[in-house]
């Protein structure tokens, strides 16, 4: 009975977060790009736009579901769903934290362990591939259906790259449940991750995973299945209303995905960079510094109207979760233990997340031959590469 | 003594169902594209059963290897022919003729040899078998099948070298 318990409070936990996520991330993005180029971004729903992704979704589930004339109906309304359910699954596998005890309950800070974890993620991504074709072919349209077949010849070929770059930091972690790869890496600084393990080596293997991990999640500058100004909108160019929204969530729920991924194989997980006593109070001090500087630049300088209100408001916010965080590394062990390795977990997956909008507001798009070129003749020889002298090292030194 | 139905044969019974479904659906569906994604839909099934019966990495290879690259290829060179769907052909009197008793004949002869091999087969039993995981199948790979292992590597470099050339050679 604790067992259906405690999962039913993790899924709802967990779903709620995942949810709240995917909702703010396309806040964040919007707002990261927009100062990238000089600009404000949302700014009308609520302060700063932060009601801005409820106002998208209402707008979205409000908007005519339509169905074109002459598509594929079955297909055209079940891609929208394989889209969003694949990318909504992976989650399940991915570890936050370490094993727990609340209230006399040991658990782990996941939803469920596999022992083939890495292999299951690697399954549904490349299924995943699925839900963009068949919308792309279902439509009708030639636009649709050049994104469509982008996309598979991409995915298919960016797989090659991703999927040996993964298995490079598996021959030195030697197992392949991502909890057991997140505990390995753990217990000391920075450099027993395994980004920074055998150097350069396996942080060649990284920025590999991270380049295909771009083009498997159709962002700039991979972002050809959906090239507006060659193909109007690409795959999902005759969707609209929560078809549409489906599509959108799955790209950014692939994105959280394969980010988390990332930092749970090579970015150490939920360890923080140096051992425990002093990375504990790590946080508050992020959390006041941020909070001074709101309320020093909220009350002195206000740009606008508003920032006199929000910006002391959302400082004290910061302090307040600083304070809890000291509370939580000092005298209140219970909470500490999960609050201060979902921080690092969640801190890493921000960074990485930040780092696909920085992306995305900086570089142009690739051409289609230029795309396919890059991955066959440089990304897969070297992953290759990587793979066979990270081998050839384990086997003499491992 | 007929077994108590549990969950997993259950769940054997939904998935197999759902198997055998998908695999009529390929070969009555009208257009290609949809035989393809119902043969995605049996391979699914069948990676869910071999899950249940303990084949941890089968099921997962099943999954990447045919479900995610090898059917995608397929999808993929559909949609790039863009074929559409076909007209059923006439099936003409003698077809009905000799095709009816001989797939009876072959159900027969196929269901004669299920039920003569049955009696001597224990049945099998969901959660028995525990060495589908990742480790003992590279184990039993490396030790005891090293030799088909490493031909069947050969076998398929030899086809790559082969495809390439093919595809190199100039059409006249």
């Amino acid at each position: 009975m604790d067992f259906f318990l405690v999962s039913l409070i993790k899924i709802v936990v967990v779903f709620g977060a995942f949810m709240t996520t995917l909702a703010y991330l396309q806040w964040v993005e919007r707002k990261v790009l927009a100062h990238i180029q000089l600009r404000l971004g949302p700014q009308r729903v609520g302060p700063h736009g932060l009601l801005q992704p409820l106002a998208d979704v209402i707008k979205l589930a409000t908007k005519e579901g339509l169905i074109p004339a002459n598509v594929n109906t079955f297909f055209y309304i079940l891609a929208p769903f394989l889209a969003v359910s694949l990318a909504l699954i992976s989650i399940a596998v991915i570890p936050f934290g370490p094993e727990i005890e609340l209230f006399g309950v040991r658990t782990n800070l996941e939803l469920t362990s596999l022992n083939i974890g890495v292999l299951l993620i690697l399954a549904i991504s490349s299924v995943g591939v699925y839900g963009i074709a068949l919308g792309g072919w279902a439509s009708n349209n030639k636009y649709s259906l050049m994104g469509g077949l982008r996309s598979s010849a991409q995915m298919i070929s960016y797989e090659l790259p991703m999927t040996i770059a993964l298995a490079t930091p598996l021959l030195v972690l030697n197992t392949l449940d991502l909890r057991q790869i997140a505990e390995r890496q753990g217990g000391g600084w920075f450099w027993n991750w395994t980004a920074f393990s055998y150097p350069p080596l396996l942080f060649i293997a990284f920025i590999v995973f991270l380049i295909s991990a771009f083009a498997e999640t159709n962002r700039v500058p991979f972002d050809l299945p959906e090239a507006e100004n060659e193909l109007v909108a690409g795959f999902h160019t005759e969707y609209s209303s929560l078809a549409f929204a489906g599509f959108f969530m799955a790209e950014y729920a692939n994105m959280v995905t394969i980010t988390c991924v990332s930092t749970t194989i090579f970015l150490g997980g939920w360890h923080p960079p140096f051992p425990a006593p002093y990375s504990n109070f790590v946080p508050t001090a992020l959390f006041w510094f941020f909070g001074g500087v709101l309320l020093f630049h909220g009350l002195t300088q206000p740009a606008r109207r508003w920032d006199r209100f929000t910006f002391p408001a959302f400082g004290v916010i910061s302090l307040g979760l600083g304070a809890i965080f000291l509370l939580a590394a000092t005298v209140l062990p219970i909470i500490g233990q999960i609050l201060l390795p979902v921080f690092w977990f969640v801190a890493k997956v921000g960074l990485l997340l930040f780092l696909f909008i920085w992306v995305r507001g900086t570089l142009p798009r690739f051409r289609y031959d230029q795309l396919m070129r890059f991955t066959w003749t440089f990304l897969f020889p070297v992953a290759l590469g990587c793979l066979l002298l990270t081998g050839l090292g384990v086997a003499l030194f491992g | 003594m007929i077994p108590m139905p549990n969950l997993d044969v259950l769940g054997f019974l939904v998935l197999a169902t759902f198997a055998v479904l998908c695999g009529l659906s390929v070969i009555l569906q009208k257009h290609a594209v949809a035989s393809a994604l119902s043969l995605v839909g049996v391979m699914g099934s069948l990676a869910v059963l071999y899950l249940m019966l303990g084949a941890e990495f089968l099921a997962a290879v099943q999954m990447i290897v045919y479900a995610g690259a090898i059917m995608v290829l397929f999808v993929f060179v559909i949609m790039l022919l863009n074929s559409g769907s076909e007209r059923p052909a006439k099936a003409r009197y003698f077809a009905y003729l000799v095709g009816i008793p001989s797939l009876l004949a072959f159900l027969g002869v196929i269901s004669f040899f299920i039920l003569k091999e049955l009696p001597n087969t224990s049945s099998v039993q969901f959660g028995a078998f525990t060495q589908g995981g990742p480790a003992p199948v590279g184990r039993l790979l490396f030790t005891q099948y090293l030799l088909p292992f490493e031909v069947t590597s050969l076998l398929v470099l030899i086809a790559i070298i082969g495809a390439m050339v093919l595809a190199k050679k100039e059409i006249d």
